[in-house]
C-alpha cells in the first residue's frame, strides 16, 4: 500500500505522539481519511454506538475494541466469567474440573463475588458464613481505586440491601452505583512487609483465532506503608490500595521510582526466596489466567488492546515510567502495523520472534491448534515428538505444553 | 617455622575457638545420646561414634565450622610478631590507618559536640515503647536528619589513599613510561592478566558460566539444566567446601540463598536467633549517635534506588542491630582497623572508662547500607539476613574501606584496576589522564560498593557469586577494567572529566560475566 499511515488521536499524551511522529506517520484530523485511530474511550463510546451506525474500512484500525468494557467493567467481568465456566462445565470440558470440596481446579481465579445491589441476599448468606470476614467494595464504573473500601459488618452496606431507597432499577440501567463485593484476600504476598499488585500489559491482535502476547516489562505497584489485616486500620488507604493515583499523596511517595518495581525484579526476588519451580508455577498461572479471561469474554470483532482498565494510563510518574510506555507503545505499534504499513484487514500472520521486541507469545490459538494437528499426525505415524524447550512461548519453558 | 609446626599451631588454634562453642556442646550431646543405639558396640566405641556422627551429619557441620574458621584465621606468623604486625605487616600501612581513624573520630566527636547530640542515650520508657511498635516499619519515622552529615564520603577516603607513600621506596627513580600513571603510589604486588588466568580458570571462555550460558536463546540442556542439578546436590550434601567451590561458575538464583548461607556458614539456628534479639532489645534501649547516620544513609541511598527501595525497613533491623554487636569487634584481630574508643563522661583519657564506640567498633560512612540492601533479595527473615550481612562483612566488605596491603583490600584492588588498564588500554588511560580524567576517581565508588547499586540486581548477584567462590575482592577490580575496556570508544571520545562520568554513569545494563571473561581470557597479551 503506497503512502503514509495517516494517525488521528484524542489523547495528547507524548509517548503517543512521539511514537507517531517517529515513524513519519501523518497527522490528520477524524473528518479525514484515516488509516489509525487512537481513540479514549469516550470516543469509542460514539463512534460505535448503535446509532451511529459507523463502519471501520479495510485500511483503517483503531485501538479500543468496542465490546471491550465486557472485560474491564468490573460486573461484566465477573457475569462473564461466571458464564464462561458454566459453559464449559455443560460442555464436559475437562477445564470445567472440580475437586471435591467443589471448587474448581483450573478456573479458580476469582475470589468469590457479587453484584450489588442486585445479589445482595446471596451475599448475605455467603457473609454469614463467616461473619469474621473482610469485603472489598468497588464501583463498576470507576478506576483508579476511586470509591473502593473496606467493610467487615454488614451495616456498613446497608444501602444496598433490598429494602433501601435506591431502586435496584435505577441501579442497574444508570450503571452508576452498581458496585461489586468481592471476599477480600487479606493476606496477600508481601514484600518488605508492603501490599503490591502487577500491571502486565498484554496486546490482543484477533481475536478469532486468539492471538494475545504479553508484554515482558510489567511492573508491580507498591504501597508505601506496611501492610496490615488489623480492622484499625480497614479505612486506610495507603495500606490496601495499591493505586498509584491514590499511593501518590501519601507521605512517603517517592518520585525517583514510583513505588513500582518491574516484573524481573519480581521474578529474581521470588526465585531467590521460594525458588525457581514455584516462581515458574506462579507466572504460569497468571499467564493462564490471562488467556482464560480473554476466552471469557466472547465477542468476535477485529482489534483489541487490553488492560484491565481499558485505557492504561499514558501519563507517566517517573522517567523509567516514561521509557516503558514509549517503548511499549513502539512495540505495540511494531506487532500491529509490521513494516509500517497498512496491513490487510484479512492479515492473520503471526510477527516473527525478533518483530516482537519486548513482547512475548502469551497464547497462539492458531498456532496451538497446527501443532496439536501436527502431534496427531506423528503420533499416527508412530513417531515421537520431543519436548521442545520453546522460549519464545508463555514466558517459562515447556510448562506451557500443559495447557495446549 | 616449617609446615608442620604451622600445620598443628592452626588446628590447635581452630579447635580452641570451637571448644565452648555451641556446636561443640550438639556434638557432646549427640555423641553421648547415640551410646543407646543398637550399632554402638563397647569394643569399637571410637569408630562406632565417629561413624554415627558423619552418617547423621554431624561430622558435615564439624568441617563446615572449620571451614569457616580457616576463612577468618591469621596467616602463618611468626612466634613473636606483635599483635598490630598480625593486623597489618606493613608500618606504614599501620600508621595511615591510624591517622585516618583519628579524623573520622574527631569528626563524630565534634558533630556530637555541635549538636548536642550524646553519642549514646538511654531512650525513656515512651521512646521505647514506640519503638517497639514502629520496629516493623521505621521507614515511616521522619527524625529530623538535616543537620547530620555523614562522617565521611567514598572520595575523601579516596583522597588518603592517593596520599600514601612508602617511605622505602623512591619512587622518582622511575620516570619514564614505565612509571605508574594512576593516582595510588605504592609499590603492591599484583596479579597481572596471565597470573588471573591461572587464579581464575572456571571462568574461561569455553567453561560454562551462569550469566552467560543460562540466557534466554541458549538451550537449557547445554549447560543450565545439569548445573542445577549439581548445585542441587551441594546444597543436599550441605559441604561448605563444595558449595564455595560450585559458586564459581555461578549459583541458580533458587539456590542461592543456601548457597551463600552455607559457603558462609550461616546457620541461623536458635542461639543465632537469640543473639539477634538482644541486639534489637539493645537498639530499643539505647539510642546511639551513629543510628541517625544509619537512617540518612539509607535515605539517601537505597530508599531512593528502583530495586532497593521495597526493603528500606529491613536496613534499619540490619544495620542498627550490627552497630550494637560486639562479636564483630573479633574481626578487628585480622582487619589493619583498629575500634574507636570513646570515654564516659568526664573522663577523656582514662583508659578505664573507654568504651569501644559504636559497640562493634564500625562507624558507618555513606553508602555503607548498600552492603546489606542486596540481600534483602536472597533473605526475608531477618535474624538469618542479619546473619549473612554479618559474616560477608567481617569477611570481605571491611577490606573495601581500611587501609591495609591485603590482596583483597580497597589499596591493591584500587592498584591492580590502574595497572590492567595501563597495561592493556595505555592509550585509553593515557587520553583520560590529559583531560584530567584519572580513571580511578570514577570507578572508586564502584570498588568500595563492590558494585552494589550500580549493577542491576541479578548481575550484582552474579559478581558477589564470584567474590565467595575465590573468597577475594579481586573480580571487582577486573570489572571496573572491564566496565572501561568495553566503554572504550565512547570514552576516547570525551574531552572532560564530567562527560567521561556520564559515558559511564549508567552500568544497569552491563552483563558483568561476559565482560570480564571477555577482559581476562580475550584481551591479547
Amino acid at each position: 500500500m503506497a503512502g503514509k499511515v495517516k494517525w488521528v488521536t484524542d489523547i495528547e499524551k507524548s509517548v503517543l505522539i512521539n511514537n507517531f511522529e517517529k515513524r513519519e506517520w501523518v497527522q490528520v484530523t477524524e473528518n479525514e481519511d484515516w488509516n489509525f485511530y487512537w481513540m479514549s474511550i469516550q470516543t469509542i463510546r460514539n463512534v460505535f454506538s448503535v446509532d451511529t451506525g459507523y463502519r471501520l474500512s479495510d485500511e483503517q484500525l483503531v485501538n479500543h475494541f468496542p465490546n471491550h468494557y465486557e472485560l474491564t467493567r468490573k460486573d461484566l467481568m465477573i457475569k462473564n466469567i461466571k458464564r464462561y465456566r458454566k459453559e464449559l462445565e455443560k460442555e464436559g470440558s475437562l477445564l470445567a474440573e472440580k475437586d471435591k470440596n467443589g471448587k474448581y481446579i483450573y478456573l479458580d481465579f476469582v475470589p468469590v463475588t457479587f453484584m450489588l445491589p442486585a445479589d445482595y441476599n446471596l451475599f448475605v448468606e455467603e457473609f454469614r458464613k463467616n461473619p469474621s470476614s473482610t469485603w472489598i467494595m468497588k464501583p463498576c464504573g470507576k478506576a483508579q481505586g476511586k470509591g473502593i473500601f473496606l467493610i467487615n459488618k454488614l451495616s456498613q452496606i446497608k444501602k444496598w440491601s433490598r429494602d433501601s431507597r435506591t431502586s435496584t432499577f435505577v441501579a442497574a440501567s444508570s450503571g452508576k452505583e452498581a458496585y461489586v463485593i468481592s471476599l477480600y484476600i487479606d493476606n496477600p504476598l508481601l514484600i518488605g512487609g508492603k501490599k503490591f499488585d502487577l500491571r502486565l500489559y498484554v496486546l490482543v491482535t484477533t481475536y478469532r483465532p486468539l492471538k494475545c502476547y504479553m508484554y515482558k516489562l510489567g511492573f508491580c505497584r507498591f504501597c508505601t506503608v506496611k501492610y496490615t489485616p488489623s480492622t484499625s486500620e480497614l479505612d486506610n488507604m495507603f495500606v490496601h490500595l495499591t493505586n498509584v493515583a491514590i499511593q501518590k499523596h501519601g507521605d512517603d511517595y517517592n518520585h525517583v521510582h514510583g513505588g513500582k518495581w518491574t516484573v524481573s525484579n519480581l521474578r529474581l526476588y521470588l526465585e531467590s526466596t521460594r525458588g525457581k519451580e514455584v516462581t515458574n508455577r506462579l507466572f504460569d498461572q497468571i499467564h493462564w489466567i490471562v488467556v482464560q479471561s480473554l476466552k471469557a469474554v466472547a465477542v468476535s470483532l477485529y482489534f483489541w488492546f487490553l488492560n484491565v482498565n481499558a485505557s492504561p494510563s499514558l501519563t507517566s510518574s517517573t522517567a523509567n515510567d516514561r521509557i516503558l510506555k514509549y517503548n511499549l507503545i513502539n512495540d505495540t505499534l511494531n506487532i500491529v502495523m509490521p513494516n509500517g504499513e497498512i496491513p490487510d484487514c484479512r492479515w492473520n500472520r503471526s510477527p516473527p520472534r525478533e518483530a516482537l521486541g519486548n513482547y512475548q507469545v502469551l497464547y497462539d490459538e492458531e498456532q496451538a491448534q497446527s501443532e496439536s494437528a501436527e502431534r496427531d499426525l506423528r503420533s499416527r505415524s508412530g513417531q515421537l515428538l520431543g519436548s521442545k524447550g520453546a522460549r519464545g512461548s508463555v514466558g517459562a519453558r515447556p510448562a506451557a505444553a500443559t495447557w495446549k | 617455622m616449617d609446615e608442620g609446626t604451622e600445620l598443628s599451631l592452626s588446628i590447635a588454634h581452630i579447635v580452641q575457638r570451637l571448644k565452648g562453642s555451641h556446636l561443640h556442646s550438639q556434638i557432646e550431646r549427640q555423641a553421648k545420646d547415640c551410646l543407646h543405639r543398637p550399632e554402638i558396640k563397647l569394643e569399637s566405641l571410637k569408630e562406632d561414634v565417629r561413624s554415627f556422627l558423619k552418617t547423621s551429619g554431624w561430622e558435615k557441620k564439624l568441617q563446615n565450622a572449620i571451614y569457616r574458621e580457616l576463612h577468618i584465621q591469621l596467616p602463618p606468623s611468626h612466634p613473636t610478631a606483635p599483635l598490630e604486625h598480625l593486623k597489618e605487616p606493613l608500618a606504614y600501612m599501620r600508621k595511615a590507618q591510624a591517622s585516618w581513624e583519628k579524623r573520622i573520630l574527631k569528626s563524630l566527636n565534634s558533630m556530637s559536640t555541635e549538636l548536642g547530640v550524646p553519642l549514646a542515650r538511654k531512650r525513656p520508657g515512651a521512646e521505647q515503647k514506640e519503638l517497639i511498635n514502629k520496629w516493623n516499619e521505621m521507614g515511616t519515622d521522619e527524625p529530623d536528619l538535616n543537620r547530620f552529615r555523614p562522617v565521611y564520603a567514598p572520595k575523601d577516603f579516596l583522597e588518603v589513599l592517593i596520599s600514601l607513600r612508602n617511605p622505602n621506596h623512591d619512587s622518582c627513580e622511575d620516570v619514564s613510561a614505565r612509571s605508574h600513571w594512576g593516582l595510588i603510589q605504592v609499590p603492591l604486588n599484583i596479579r597481572d592478566i596471565p597470573q588471573l588466568r591461572q587464579a581464575y580458570t572456571e571462568l574461561n571462555l569455553s567453561s560454562g558460566q551462569l550469566g552467560i550460558d543460562d540466557l534466554a536463546h541458549v538451550h537449557p540442556d547445554l549447560f543450565e539444566n545439569d548445573y542445577v542439578q549439581i548445585g542441587k546436590k551441594v546444597v543436599v550434601e550441605q559441604d561448605s567446601a563444595a558449595a564455595q567451590q560450585y559458586s564459581r561458575r555461578g549459583c541458580p538464583t533458587g539456590l542461592r540463598a543456601a548457597l551463600w548461607a552455607l559457603i558462609l556458614n550461616s546457620t541461623n539456628q536458635l542461639q543465632d536467633m537469640m543473639h539477634y534479639e538482644q541486639l534489637r532489645a539493645g537498639v530499643i534501649q539505647h539510642n546511639l549517635l551513629v543510628d541517625n547516620l544509619i537512617y540518612k544513609d539509607v535515605k539517601l541511598t537505597a530508599s531512593n534506588d528502583d530495586y532497593y527501595f521495597v526493603f528500606e525497613d529491613f536496613l534499619y533491623q540490619v544495620l542498627l542491630c550490627f552497630s550494637r554487636d560486639t562479636a564483630v569487634l573479633e574481626h578487628f584481630k585480622y582487619n589493619s582497623a583498629t575500634p574507636p574508643k570513646s570515654y564516659l563522661h568526664g573522663k577523656v583519657g582514662d583508659e578505664e572508662y573507654a568504651v569501644v564506640y559504636p559497640p562493634n567498633g564500625v562507624i558507618p560512612f555513606h553508602g555503607f547500607s548498600m552492603y546489606v540492601a542486596p540481600l534483602c533479595f536472597l533473605y526475608n527473615e531477618p535474624s538469618k539476613l542479619y546473619s549473612v550481612f554479618r559474616e560477608m562483612y567481617i569477611r570481605y566488605f571491611f577490606r573495601l574501606h581500611s587501609i591495609s596491603s591485603s590482596f583483597s583490600g580497597i589499596v591493591s584492588l584500587c592498584l591492580q584496576f590502574e595497572r590492567l588498564l595501563q597495561t592493556h588500554l595505555p592509550q585509553l588511560f593515557y587520553h583520560l589522564r590529559q583531560i584530567g580524567a584519572q580513571p580511578l576517581r570514577i570507578a572508586f565508588k564502584w570498588m568500595v560498593r563492590a558494585f552494589s547499586g550500580y549493577l542491576s540486581t541479578d548481575q550484582l548477584l552474579l559478581l558477589w557469586d564470584r567474590i565467595l567462590g575465590y573468597d577475594s575482592l579481586e573480580v571487582v577490580a577486573v570489572l571496573a577494567a572491564a566496565v572501561f575496556a568495553f566503554r572504550a570508544e565512547n570514552l576516547m571520545e570525551v574531552t572532560s572529566l564530567a562527560s567521561a562520568e556520564a559515558v559511564l554513569a549508567d552500568l544497569s545494563t552491563l552483563k558483568v560475566i561476559p565482560l570480564i571473561q571477555i577482559f581476562l581470557f580475550a584481551t591479547a597479551i
